[in-house]
């Protein structure tokens, strides 16, 4: 509940929210003001590993790893949920048992899913 | 926590549903090619399923999940509705799919998925909830837009809306937040009690309520949250089209009456202005820019963005009239909408859809039954006698008067007489105009059962409501005064 009587409490998020502005801003004013100013056309160059630069960044490319980031979503937020069942099992009890038995199997239609699709194959 | 039978046998539709959706996923990735229509029966028999149950919950009025999942007679009777359109959309989309070579079983699947969320949506008892069931439906209609992913425009629509569709997720969901910050609950019977008597905290209350409201008219797609309309309904493949403009607008209306009526019942002189600005700003733009297309999609986004206006009217005043008037408004539209974007799918020229005005050119004497059907839907979107349509506009002008607004409803009629040119447009394309063009009409037997059905109850709406007036009043929801 939002407690009017109390607006001290929002003291520290208020001073949170200068320091964060005034560290950015202080920052780069000051970075401004003492470095050295000294462009000349090899230092705007966008870097690349030491050889000069070919063609424009923006095209597209094959993300190979993005299945495996997603497989590895299904099984991470598995465990996630699995690790606060099984320390308070004996408690959650049948319910939370039959709970995580559907949770799994919907990550293993996911699973099968994938499986099925060759998400699991290199080529 | 612990089991309750009530509960489970409660949300049993729901719970069919999601169980068929993932079978659907599994059953996907077994069966050949060539047999992908046999998804399709089995997701039809799976919605059928669900519908007998719903059914079969009816009446019961019950707060499950501690007040978290309403099931009554107003959630049951959207539901309802949803099942109809989406059985009518996967009988279009048979044929279609293949057409335009994207017939994948992920389509049923996600088909399905949105009908849970839907489902929740109208069910919820409780703004987290509402706000779940809001992502589900909005996150499978993302991917639906983008289906044909060779075509820019509608990998573009996919994109524009799933863009803005976070943001104003964003945004409903901070509106969430201030009305939970205030009031300490978030359920909507709760809220209810609060706002009635806020005190000091009016303004957050205010916030919440508008930032709530911007969520919703962005979901109805009214004035001046419609600017995603055009572009996602004329790029999405148009069977994903007629699904979103009905029931994905329906469920939404459905919350949006939910949350105003109940839980801002108290505040109703704060927002029943902004309801009128909104109101006449959808009528107005959606059908004086409608006349300008000539892309029949399009128009017909156009158009929808003027019947939520209509729709919206109803909300103004909390009362069992109003409400028979909307669900009706509601039952009517959905048929004559997913039935004018069938006829459009069914129009094939050389491998594309035939979508633009241009193409109905004398569609009468090439197929009258086709114009017929279509001439049905157009009259009735129009609100001409002696179709549905003009049934439910009448009942909508007539609450509206009732509550005291009679020069709104004066404003309405001005705006209807203006839309009449538009829809009597592609009339007279059908029936005054030489045939010119290459377009066949192309329709396969679920096709023709689809039109069929979704013209005849247009008909019938319009001819014979009695029994639909009958189911309607049965169904007007437990939390009138």
């Amino acid at each position: 509940m939002f407690s009017q009587s109390h607006p001290e409490h929002y003291v520290p998020i208020f001073l949170f929210l200068l320091v964060a502005v005034g560290f950015g801003a202080v920052s780069l004013t000051v970075g401004k003001l003492i470095r050295p100013k000294n462009p000349y056309k090899d230092k705007n160059a966008p870097y690349e590993c030491g050889v000069p630069p070919i063609n424009d960044a923006r095209e597209r490319f094959s993300v190979r790893y993005y299945v495996i980031a997603m497989l590895f979503l299904v099984f991470d937020v598995e465990v996630v949920f699995l690790y606060p069942w099984a320390v308070d099992f004996d408690r959650l009890g049948l319910f939370g048992l039959v709970e995580m038995m559907i949770f799994i199997f919907i990550l293993l239609v996911g699973y099968v899913y994938a499986w099925k699709k060759e998400a699991l194959e290199w080529d | 926590m612990s089991f309750s039978a009530v509960n489970i046998l409660g949300t049993m539709p729901e719970i069919y549903l999601t169980f068929f959706g993932c079978i659907l996923l599994i059953l996907e990735t077994m069966i050949p090619k060539e047999k992908r229509s046999w998804l399709a029966y089995f997701t039809i028999i799976a919605l059928v399923f669900a519908m007998v149950a719903s059914i079969g919950l009816n009446g019961k009025g019950l707060p499950l999940y501690s007040g978290l999942y309403i099931v009554d007679p107003f959630s049951n009777f959207f539901k309802i509705i949803i099942y109809i359109a989406a059985i009518i959309t996967i009988l279009f989309s048979l044929p279609y799919l293949d057409q335009e070579d994207i017939h994948l079983g992920e389509y049923y699947a996600f088909i399905l998925f949105s009908v849970v969320g839907m489902m929740v949506m109208v069910s919820a008892g409780d703004l987290i909830t509402l706000f779940l069931g809001i992502e589900l439906m909005s996150l499978c209609f993302y991917v639906l837009v983008g289906l044909k992913r060779d075509d820019n425009r509608s990998v573009e629509a996919s994109f524009k809306y799933f863009l803005l569709g976070s943001f104003t997720a964003a945004i409903f969901l901070f509106g969430i937040s201030f009305l939970y910050g205030a009031a300490g609950t978030e359920t909507i019977s709760g809220l209810a009690g609060f706002i009635s008597n806020p005190g000091t905290l009016k303004p957050m209350v205010m916030v919440g309520m508008i930032l709530t409201l911007v969520g919703f008219t962005f979901k109805v797609s009214a004035v001046p949250f419609h600017m995603w309309t055009p572009d996602v309904y004329e790029g999405a493949p148009t069977v994903v089209t007629g699904f979103m403009a009905t029931a994905g607008k329906i469920a939404a209306f459905a919350v949006f009456l939910r949350v105003f009526w109940v839980a801002f019942s108290g505040n109703r002189h704060d927002w029943d202005i902004l309801i009128i600005l909104v109101s006449i700003l959808s009528m107005a733009v959606g059908n004086i820019v409608a006349i300008m297309q000539t892309n029949l999609k399009r128009m017909l986004a156009y158009s929808s963005i003027g019947h939520a206006g209509y729709a919206l009217m109803a909300l103004l005043l909390p009362n069992r009239e109003s409400l028979f008037a909307l669900l009706f408004y509601v039952f009517t539209y959905m048929f004559m909408t997913v039935g004018a974007f069938g006829v459009i799918l069914m129009m094939r020229k050389k491998g594309v859809e035939g979508e633009e005005i241009e193409d109905f050119v004398g569609l009468s004497k090439r197929h009258p039954i086709a114009a017929l059907v279509m001439l049905i839907f157009m009259f009735s979107l129009a609100g001409i006698p002696p179709f549905g349509g003009f049934l439910a506009k009448f009942y909508i002008f007539f609450a509206v008067v009732h509550a005291g607004y009679t020069w709104l409803a004066v404003v309405g009629i001005i705006f209807a007489a203006i839309g009449a040119y538009y829809y009597l447009k592609v009339v007279m394309a059908m029936y005054m105009k030489e045939p010119n063009g290459s377009v066949v009409f192309h329709s396969s037997l679920m096709g023709r059962i689809a039109l069929a059905l979704t013209a005849g109850t247009t008909v019938i709406l319009g001819v014979y409501p009695a029994p639909f007036v009958a189911y309607i009043k049965s169904s007007l929801a437990l939390f009138i005064p």
